[in-house]
């Protein structure tokens, strides 16, 4: 990364791991699986090279559980995987969740269940990303919608990481992943490192899982003098179980505020012609650049319609349509899936307008035209 | 060598709330006493201490001592300490498992941490069962003994724990038992030297669930058998393998010295800098 903003033609995947780098990933362990595999090889060249360390483990549960040793050990670390992998990821993303540890799975999503479709695209893993791992947990999703946001949003999810103590997965579907596309590097001083805030008080007066007024408790590394627990078990402010049913409810309760706390700032969302709009896609991921085609079609035959893009899945921005439903007559979610995110457009909706999906679950894409039809349907 | 009540302010928190959670009788208080014994007679910092542990009863044992603790999910206490101790190798981090958390659920994870040879030291608390579920059978219960999911005898042939992370290439396996507490301090303590992945499995007693089961008697009628069943590998060289029948080779019973994982990769690191260096601009 030079001094001044660079152009370069790169793949998503290749986006993503830059994005690490700048983010300033300094650990990766992963276990090959397609179509996420170019993240782990990039990262094995250029990590050393930064002296930043890689790993590749015996299986996803070995990646995952080494990454949150990694930011025990005051790393920023980063998976990457892709449907199967991500299931053998669950157990471990929930113990980052209740101990709070910072943390990025990619997961370059294929058409499942179970080993699916390698390396066709799909959406699939909507739900399992939101609620995957077992019991009550906030979760931070982002979803690229092109080579650039794949480099962007990598940077912002590393910084979430930090900033909330939590782990955030990056979901991304296929075509995004082996996109080729230009894309703007900006210089290394330019992008805004967020450090996860480390305690300054005495070692005896650290309360490890006491939350400051941010919501987030500061986190020591291990080996800095500060010695604690760190448990899956439900935990008290020391860090040490506990089944005082008090505690509990402050431990996951405690989870859920931070997120809430910064709700705003973590939903990412764009709009496109919603000022005069009268119709939405609401889409994501690759379904974006079908959408924006299919918007220049209809826009041209004089229908008012828009969009709304959704680069955080969850928590979902439910705000970005309760803004617009009050001048929208229908909206329409094409999803590689059979409606995962339409059916929290349905929820957030609650029956002002008329809500239409397209699903595609057989590998390939939905056309800018299959959209241009359906709406043209909708709207007459 | 340090008092009881030395150890116990020098190394048991005293912020956590006790007693502790296992039973009368238990093994795993003395291997985890004998542990800190060790540690204390290398005068290591307790900051420069990790000590990571699986799920079960052993899975306990890190909340009450006062070092950097990690407490991880079932079976992968190993790849946890692998991230770890990459990210800090400046740290000794130590590794407390069970049976059925090192060679069942975690069995992947203990073989390949043997093939990296990553310096960290492994202590395999194998007692037969599993307890804090209430007695099912492992990995290491003997073939026809019983447990509460094979209550007419176990058709499964038992891991030889030590058997298995020597073939899967641990550079130093130690063995003793929770009676011979000399021994166990002297294997523990070299097992953390090694610069390598080393495992001490240690033979101890479950009389609630195992014992109980199988008329083992109570924890000092187990113990004795400890005793008993236990030959040192010196001797145990000059033994036939009629004589060894039914016994537990303990000892070093495998020390060697390999290119550590940490020290290979700052030459990776190095190499790849150097590379760099070397590219046109």
């Amino acid at each position: 990364m030079t001094k001044k903003t660079s152009y370069q033609l790169m793949q998503g995947n290749e986006a993503v791991a830059e994005g690490a780098l700048a983010a300033g990933v300094n650990f990766f362990a992963g276990y090959p699986i397609t179509p996420s595999t170019e993240i782990a090889e990039i990262l094995a060249d250029k990590l050393p090279e930064n002296g930043g360390k890689f790993i590749q483990m015996e299986d996803e549960i070995g990646s995952i559980a080494a990454i949150i040793g990694a930011s025990i050990g005051g790393c920023k670390t980063l998976t990457a995987t892709s449907g199967p992998g991500f299931s053998l990821m669950q157990e471990n993303l929930g113990f980052a969740c209740l101990a709070e540890i910072p943390l990025v799975i990619v997961n370059v999503m294929r058409a499942g269940p179970s080993t699916g479709l390698p390396t066709s695209p799909s959406q699939g893993d909507v739900m399992q990303a939101r609620w995957g791992t077992h019991g009550d947990h906030p979760i931070i999703v982002l979803t690229p919608s092109s080579v650039e946001e794949a480099f962007l949003y990598t940077i912002k999810a590393v910084n979430f990481a930090e900033k909330y103590r939590n782990p955030v997965i990056i979901l991304m579907d296929e075509v995004i992943g082996h996109m080729r596309a230009r894309v703007s590097l900006p210089p290394l001083a330019m992008v805004e490192q967020v450090n996860r805030v480390q305690p300054n008080m005495p070692p005896e007066w650290y309360l490890p899982y006491e939350r400051s007024a941010s919501g987030v408790a500061p986190m020591a590394s291990f080996g800095d003098g500060y010695r604690y627990h760190i448990t899956g078990l439900i935990h008290d402010a020391k860090g040490f179980p506990t089944a005082n049913p008090n505690e509990a409810r402050d431990n996951i309760r405690g989870l859920f505020a931070k997120i809430e706390r910064g709700f705003r700032e973590i939903c990412l969302v764009d709009y496109e012609l919603m000022e005069d709009a009268e119709h939405a896609i609401l889409a994501y991921g690759s379904m974006v650049l079908s959408a924006r085609s299919a918007l220049e079609q209809l826009r041209k035959s004089g229908i008012k319609i828009g969009l709304i893009k959704l680069g955080t899945l969850w928590p979902f921005p439910r705000f970005a349509l309760e803004h617009y439903l009050p001048q929208l007559k229908t909206i329409l979610v094409p999803e590689l899936n059979m409606g995962q995110i339409y059916r929290e457009v349905l929820r957030v909706n609650a029956g002002k307008a008329v809500i239409e999906k397209i699903n595609r679950v057989n590998g390939t894409i939905i056309a800018p035209d299959e959209i241009v039809k359906t709406v043209k349907g909708m709207v007459r | 060598m340090i008092s009881n009540s030395q150890l116990v302010n020098k190394y048991f928190r005293h912020n956590k709330k006790f007693p502790h959670i296992w039973c009368p009788g238990c093994g795993i208080g003395t291997i985890l006493g004998n542990m800190l014994r060790a540690i204390d007679s290398l005068a290591i910092d307790k900051n420069d201490i990790a000590f990571v542990s699986g799920i079960g009863c052993t899975g306990r044992t890190s909340v009450y001592v006062d070092f950097n603790t990690l407490h991880t999910t079932h079976g992968r206490a190993l790849p946890f300490a692998t991230g770890l101790k990459l990210a800090r190798p400046e740290l000794n981090v130590l590794v407390a498992t069970g049976d059925g958390d090192a060679t069942a659920i975690g069995g992947n994870h203990l073989i390949h941490a043997c093939r990296r040879n990553i310096d960290i030291t492994t202590i395999i608390f194998n007692n037969y069962i599993y307890g804090m579920t209430g007695g099912q059978y492992s990995p290491t219960t003997p073939h026809g003994d019983k447990a509460y999911t094979c209550k007419l005898g176990n058709i499964e042939r038992p891991f030889n724990i030590s058997a298995l992370v020597e073939a899967a290439g641990a550079t130093f396996v130690g063995r003793t038992t929770s009676y011979h507490t000399l021994q166990l301090q002297n294997i523990i303590k070299k097992a953390i030297q090694h610069k390598g992945f080393s495992v001490v499995e240690v033979i101890t007693h479950c009389p609630t669930t195992y014992g109980r089961l199988n008329r083992k008697g109570g924890a000092v009628e187990m113990l004795k058998w400890q005793k008993q069943v236990a030959v040192d590998k010196s001797r145990a060289e000059k033994m036939s393998s009629e004589e060894l029948e039914g016994r537990i080779i303990t000892g070093v019973l495998v020390e060697k010295e390999l290119p550590e994982f940490c020290e290979q990769y700052d030459t990776i690191i190095e190499q790849a800098q150097n590379q760099v260096k070397g590219k046109p601009a």
